[in-house]
């Protein structure tokens, strides 16, 4: 459903995307996951039609943004990152607006009918001005929804929400996504994690990485990292266990523990555990630490990323310009 | 066309459901009434005049207009700018020119519908006065309004479409009318085709014909072409802010 190939993006003499080349399958939930600044923002506004790009091309939904960008637009749902609100409208004008705006047939029906997915049927004739953040965060997703797009883009969806609405958030794209082709961004991986089908780590303007939530780990994992601890003093031990075969190194952590690590594809544990016993000390604990996706995430985007010598700055959002 | 219908119905909504669409109708009335009240107790008092219902019109454009349009149009572009709602609006399947005209015809039906109103005046006039006014005068005079705002709020609009501050619109609105009202002043000096050129550009020279009760076809053609011209600007700069 989308398609990006080579696509670049810069803001006169600053690159905020270089190069960048993914696609998006039908009824897939992606994730677009950077830190501030990678370039998250701008791609997603690319995407939706708001600004070209330097070069390079997108399809969304086999209409090109710029040659075909009326009836591209209108399989969009764009939610962009500060939620854009008329605060003087009530929520049912709005999303009345907005649905006219996209041609929706049966208006009426339809907006009853996105308020109940978001949660708002009661607030349908509140003034936007008088609801909470998260309420205005849903209004925003109902509002990408009215027309009943074919993909959708979100923009940072649970910025600013507690974490009940959070959870509420999630649970409705994840809804959305069973029908539709979602990309949206985050910057919380756990987000990324539980919600997506499948990631990409953008960092510097250009993907990191790109994978399923669990390959991406496995990937990443490819040495395991496991804490023992005993009782008594460690000290003793630690030659005991670096010379076990398969571990490669080992480093005291606390007065009755250390973390070891092993050879990628061979599970040192049991011979650890037996050398400790054998050798007469009281095995407590052994067990392995995963790799977060958290600390994939800052492995990856901390080391520099080669880019062919090109200096590429970084570009996040412009609301006010 | 749906496009523009839906966009200018926001525009001609939010008037009504903002203070603005109040205050201003209060001011026009309010001013206009005092006008006319002493209009008549003028030409009341004295058996020399007439009652002038021009003369309630030149107040109704000059000043009322040439600050109330630009405060009305000051907000129409700049405030979306300003909100991030043209995000919206520009990722909506609506071509750029569709915005400016949608908000150019809502901020004039709001307009049309004030000036309908003013028609109470010379409605008043005309039962009080023997034999009654000339009303094929005062239709060349109504549709002189009509035309002349449209222009108007198509220039505030335009000049709405380049800032996104809106103080910085108002004032830009309110020079660009200055201009257009003073730019025939040199033509009173200058002999030839370039007193001409500033004639036809002057907002009053081809207004103060149809306050004259006289209809013609290049007075027409200007304030059509100047709210034309000026929407296309908009539009542009409506675009252009999609390659910054």
């Amino acid at each position: 459903m989308i398609k990006v190939s080579n696509l670049t993006k810069d803001y006169g003499p600053r690159r905020a995307v270089y190069n960048l080349s993914f696609s998006v399958e039908k009824g897939e939930i992606v994730g677009f996951l950077g830190p501030n600044g990678a370039g998250k923002t701008t791609t997603m506004r690319i995407l939706s039609g708001y600004m070209p790009p330097s070069s390079g091309k997108v399809e969304i939904g086999g209409y090109d943004i710029l040659d075909e960008s009326i009836k591209a637009r209108q399989i969009i749902g764009y939610l962009p990152e500060t939620v854009p609100l008329y605060t003087d409208m009530t929520v049912f004008d709005y999303l009345k607006f907005m649905g006219q705006l996209r041609k929706v047939k049966h208006i009426d029906d339809r907006v009853d009918e996105v308020l109940d997915m978001v949660h708002l049927e009661d607030r349908a004739d509140s003034l936007i001005s008088r609801l909470s953040k998260g309420m205005r965060q849903r209004v925003g997703i109902a509002q990408a929804l009215v027309h009943k797009p074919e993909v959708l883009i979100l923009d940072e969806p649970t910025i600013g929400l507690d974490p009940a609405q959070i959870i509420d958030v999630r649970a409705i794209i994840k809804e959305i996504g069973k029908e539709h082709t979602v990309l949206l961004s985050t910057h919380i991986l756990s987000e990324a994690q539980n919600v997506c089908d499948r990631v990409l780590i953008i960092n510097k303007g250009q993907i990191a990485a790109e994978d399923t939530t669990e390959h991406l780990q496995s990937l990443l994992t490819g040495s395991q990292k496991v804490v023992v601890t005993i009782r008594g003093d460690i000290e003793d031990t630690l030659q005991l266990i670096a010379n076990t075969p398969g571990v490669i190194s080992v480093q005291k952590k606390s007065g009755n523990s250390a973390e070891f690590e092993t050879e990628h594809g061979d599970d040192a544990r049991p011979k650890v555990a037996k050398n400790l016993i054998n050798a007469g000390h009281d095995l407590l604990e052994l067990h392995t630490i995963n790799l977060s996706l958290e600390e994939i995430f800052l492995q990856l985007t901390r080391d520099e990323i080669p880019s062919a010598g090109q200096e590429i700055a970084v570009v996040e959002s412009q609301t006010e310009r | 066309m749906a496009n523009i219908w839906t966009i200018a119905r926001r525009e001609y909504n939010h008037y009504f459901i903002s203070p603005i669409a109040y205050v201003f109708m209060f001011v026009v009335f309010l001013v206009l009434g005092i006008v006319f009240f002493l209009d008549i107790l003028f030409t009341s008092q004295s058996q020399q005049y007439s009652p002038f219902i021009q003369y309630i019109f030149q107040l109704f454009i000059f000043p009322l207009m040439f600050i109330g349009v630009p405060a009305l149009t000051m907000r129409s572009l700049s405030e979306e700018y300003r909100s991030g709602t043209l995000e919206l609006l520009m990722t909506s399947p609506i071509k750029d020119w569709h915005l400016v005209v949608g908000k150019w015809f809502g901020t004039y039906l709001f307009l049309l519908t004030i000036t309908v109103v003013t028609l109470i005046y010379p409605a008043i006039l005309n039962s009080l006065v023997s034999p009654g006014i000339d009303l094929k005068s005062l239709a060349a005079n109504y549709i002189g309004i009509v035309l002349f705002l449209s222009a108007v709020c198509a220039i505030g609009v335009a000049i709405s479409s380049f800032f996104s501050n809106q103080i910085a619109a108002l004032l830009g609105t309110i020079g660009a009318l200055i201009v257009f009202y003073l730019i025939n002043g040199p033509a009173r000096v200058m002999p030839g085709a370039g007193a001409d050129i500033l004639n036809y550009l002057s907002i009053p020279f081809h207004f103060d014909n149809f306050m004259s009760g006289i209809m013609r076809l290049d007075d027409i053609a200007f304030f059509v072409s100047l709210t034309v011209i000026t929407l296309v600007i908009g539009s542009a700069a409506v675009e252009s802010r999609r390659w910054r």
